[in-house]
């Protein structure tokens, strides 16, 4: 048990350091400019001078999957932060006060969990005008009730536990008390959490893309590059099959990380 | 334990959303099509297949068959079944083999003679005399008669009500019926294109019942029409051409989805599939034809000249110069389209200007030069905004993108909603570039009238006394070759203040039954089926 559950998680981190260390390297090269077109040069198969053949204007597809997982992560990474710090606050007070305050929030909360992810960041990017930015913020909002919910359930476990009580009778300021003594209790849901939400991140940045609502053209996306690819799936599979792989390899990092963080620390208590 | 036990059932369960969603989201990119409809512009991103130019029917090995059925896919419902009301290019593509005028189009976009025999117009201009042609019936028996045509366009120049109900019938003040087969219209203004708009419907004088059971005198009449899956014609045993048309039965399949569509081509349950996407035409086996033609679509990148840097024309001018046609045709329409110069097809055969493709070569150095004249050495910045729901422009917009940053322009896409390219592009002329394709009409004054300085349409913000002079003169010209000069003078000038960069006319393909025949592709947005037939 205590072995499968590391080896999950040591998969998972070696997906993701893998696609994260090709997101690194594209900052500083990639072998083809990706939005540089050659019409005579399109739709080749793969092969030594393009691995992953190329698209529809003869632009490099291992080029544009390298950007793109460039955005993906940096996607991610910004709509976790957003999502990790609304979530801490909403949470956190909730959690910590409870009461009305508590009933209040966490019905907000519930609220933005009854409404359908997608369509929720459909409406944000679609009432501001779409570009990369908006999709970010629109995704780091759908995984507010996510860390909330996490966060708050934390609190609600321990803010009666001894030695809060303790530090409180102790005359520690509520930061204190909430920053020293509950945090490092509930620091491994919280990275569980993250690590779900990043892939749950990438996937609707995809679908974003993917309806022409995320990352726009010329730039490449996983998501946009499935949908440029979908006419020529039968005269050029690999088009549509290296964006593909890489969604789903990196969702199922994330997930492999944070399944088998979780398990681990399932274990522990 | 047990609650973790819970939560990471609950986990799993998520997680294996998360990765069929991915898998969804894979097969999305194999199954879902581009459902962009509102004008007739090419709808995949890509195409490929047969570069054969040709409109004319292909020619069949095998012999002509009489009768037979044929299903033709169409993308969404009629408007309207009432021929005056109709106002959708989808409608006309089918009610035109159910309705004709006193003229009727061909596959040259030139005007004859259909219920009418012959016509005179009088030195004016003001005066139109028509003979009816004998023998002429309407679907339910009954001949058609001077007061039938009398009804029908009064109807449409709203003689009664005030209001017409087709502009081109405004000018009409008075349609006369003398004798039972002479009809007189008369006309407030001379307007040489007016014949156009007697290709309206004639319908049968005071018939009510026009919006769910119409009644014309064309080749086919109206069977029924189940919304959202079918309109069905049968055969006009009475139509006055002889041996026309060939096939008993012609159902109209309403298929929005293009991917449904081509599905249910492939698989034999239609017969005819008009706008496939070229890289589809590939796709088929051998028991199929593709027809490919220029469809009369101008496909133009538009710089609003009343902005900086474009009021100068040699801007325009090295813009022109940066673009290259013949890769754009290359590598968004797949060498399938046309390349022009002005603004009008080559398809608008008569009125055409030759020799304006090339009036500006692909000339990056030369561009360069013009940008450096006109003190843009350093190139600019300019958004593209482009309808995002036709991805044959999004395309365009990349490859044009790519070549203009070679002289130094730097272009931003703007993907912009079509409701929001309407309201303020369109009609706001709120923009600095776009790339668009205006769909074709039969009079080419209807074509280029976008471009005159008081036009709600200017949207390319061109103004020319010069341009509005020759245009208006056109409408009252009675001399046909005096009037073709004319619109001809109004390309060149158009292509020569580089009033836009003219791309290209994608072709249409139209995708059938390998024993089919006889198929004729118009400059218009209709099927003609009254000449269609089965081989063996």
């Amino acid at each position: 048990m205590e072995s499968k559950s590391t080896l999950t998680m040591r998969l998972g981190l070696a997906i993701i350091a893998l696609l994260g260390t090709m997101a690194a390297v594209s900052l500083l090269y990639v072998p083809y400019d990706v939005n540089e077109m050659n019409i005579a040069g399109r739709l080749q198969s793969p092969g030594a001078l393009h691995w992953f053949g190329t698209d529809n204007f003869g632009r490099d597809i291992f080029s544009r999957v390298m950007e793109a997982s460039k955005t993906a992560f940096l996607v991610g990474a910004v709509a976790v932060t957003i999502g990790l710090v609304a979530g801490f606050i909403i949470g956190a007070t909730a959690g910590y006060l409870g009461g009305w305050t508590d009933e209040v929030l966490m019905r907000m909360i519930d609220a933005l969990l009854a409404f359908p992810g997608i369509l929720l960041a459909l409406i944000l990017v679609t009432v501001f005008e779409p570009n990369l930015f908006q999709t970010m913020i629109a995704i780091g909002v759908l995984s507010v009730p996510n860390f909330a919910r996490v966060i708050r359930s934390g609190f609600f476990q321990y803010k009666e536990a001894e030695f809060v009580v303790a530090a409180r009778g102790l005359g520690a300021s509520h930061a204190t008390v909430i920053l020293r003594h509950v945090m490092p209790h509930i620091v491994s849901p919280i990275i569980v959490a993250a690590s779900l939400s990043f892939s749950t991140a990438i996937l609707v940045e995809a679908a974003l893309s993917y309806l022409g609502l995320g990352v726009q053209p010329p730039d490449p996306s996983w998501g946009r590059m499935l949908s440029e690819s979908q006419s020529y799936i039968g005269k050029a599979p690999w088009f549509a099959l290296a964006p593909g792989v890489f969604i789903a390899l990196t969702v199922l990092g994330f997930n492999l990380l944070g399944d088998g963080l979780r398990d681990l620390r399932d274990k522990k208590t | 334990m047990k609650q973790s036990w819970h939560e990471s059932i609950y986990q799993n369960r998520r997680w294996s959303t998360i990765l069929i969603f991915t898998l969804i989201l894979t097969l999305l990119a194999a199954c879902s099509g581009n459902s962009n409809s509102p004008t007739p512009a090419p709808s995949s991103s890509a195409q490929g297949g047969e570069p054969s130019p040709s409109a004319a029917p292909t020619p069949e090995p095998g012999s002509k068959l009489d009768g037979g059925d044929v299903v033709v896919i169409v993308p969404q419902d009629p408007d309207y079944l009432d021929p005056h009301l109709a106002v959708a290019a989808g409608t006309s593509e089918i009610m035109f083999n159910v309705f004709e005028g006193l003229l009727k189009p061909n596959e040259k976009g030139q005007l004859y003679p259909a219920i009418a025999e012959s016509y005179e117009v009088a030195p004016d201009g003001l005066t139109y005399t028509f003979k009816l042609r004998s023998g002429v019936q309407f679907h339910n028996g009954e001949s058609v008669k001077a007061a039938d045509v009398k009804y029908s366009y009064e109807r449409l120049a709203g003689i009664d009500t005030g209001k017409p109900l087709q502009a081109s019938f405004a000018s009409v003040t008075a349609v006369e019926a003398p004798d039972e087969a002479t009809v007189v219209i008369k006309l407030k203004e001379n307007n040489a294109a007016f014949l156009t708009a007697l290709t309206a419907a004639v319908i049968p004088k005071d018939y009510a019942d026009s919006n769910t059971k119409p009644i014309g005198t064309g080749p086919f009449k109206f069977v029924d029409y189940l919304p959202g899956q079918r309109l069905t014609l049968a055969k006009n045993p009475a139509y006055y051409v002889n041996g026309v048309p060939s096939l008993d039965k012609v159902e109209f399949r309403i298929i929005p989805d293009q991917e449904a569509a081509f599905l249910a081509f492939k698989s034999g349950e239609a017969d005819i599939f008009p706008r496939i996407g070229t890289e589809k035409l590939e796709e088929l086996g051998d028991e199929f034809q593709g027809v490919s033609g220029p469809q009369n679509l101008v496909q133009v990148l538009i710089y609003n000249i009343a902005k900086k840097p474009f009021d100068d024309v040699r801007v325009r001018q090295a813009v022109n110069h940066a673009i290259n046609k013949d890769e754009l045709i290359e590598g968004v329409a797949l060498g399938n389209g046309i390349k022009l110069g002005s603004h009008l097809s080559p398809i608008m055969a008569q009125y055409f200007q030759e020799g304006l493709e090339d009036y500006y070569a692909y000339d990056v150095e030369k561009a360069k030069g013009l940008l450096a004249e006109a003190g843009y050495a350093d190139g600019f910045s300019v958004k593209l905004s482009v309808p995002s729901n036709y991805a044959f422009h999004v395309a365009t917009a990349e490859v044009a993108a790519q070549q203009l940053s070679k002289v130094g322009i730097k272009v931003t896409i703007e993907p912009v909603e079509w409701a929001v390219w309407l309201e303020r592009i369109y009609k706001g002329h709120d923009y600095e570039s776009t790339i668009i394709g205006f769909d074709g009409k039969l009079n080419p004054y209807d074509i280029l009238n976008k471009y005159l300085s008081d036009s709600p349409n200017n949207l390319f913000k061109y103004n020319s006394p010069t341009f509005d002079e020759t245009l208006r003169a056109t409408v009252t010209e009675i001399d046909q070759e005096k009037r073709t000069a004319l619109f001809k003078d109004l390309q060149t000038e158009l292509a020569k203040e580089a009033a836009a960069v003219y791309i290209m006319d994608p072709y249409l393909n139209v995708a059938l039954k390998k024993n089919l025949a006889g198929y004729k592709q118009y400059p218009l947005y209709v099927q003609d089926l009254s000449t269609v037939y089965w081989t063996n």
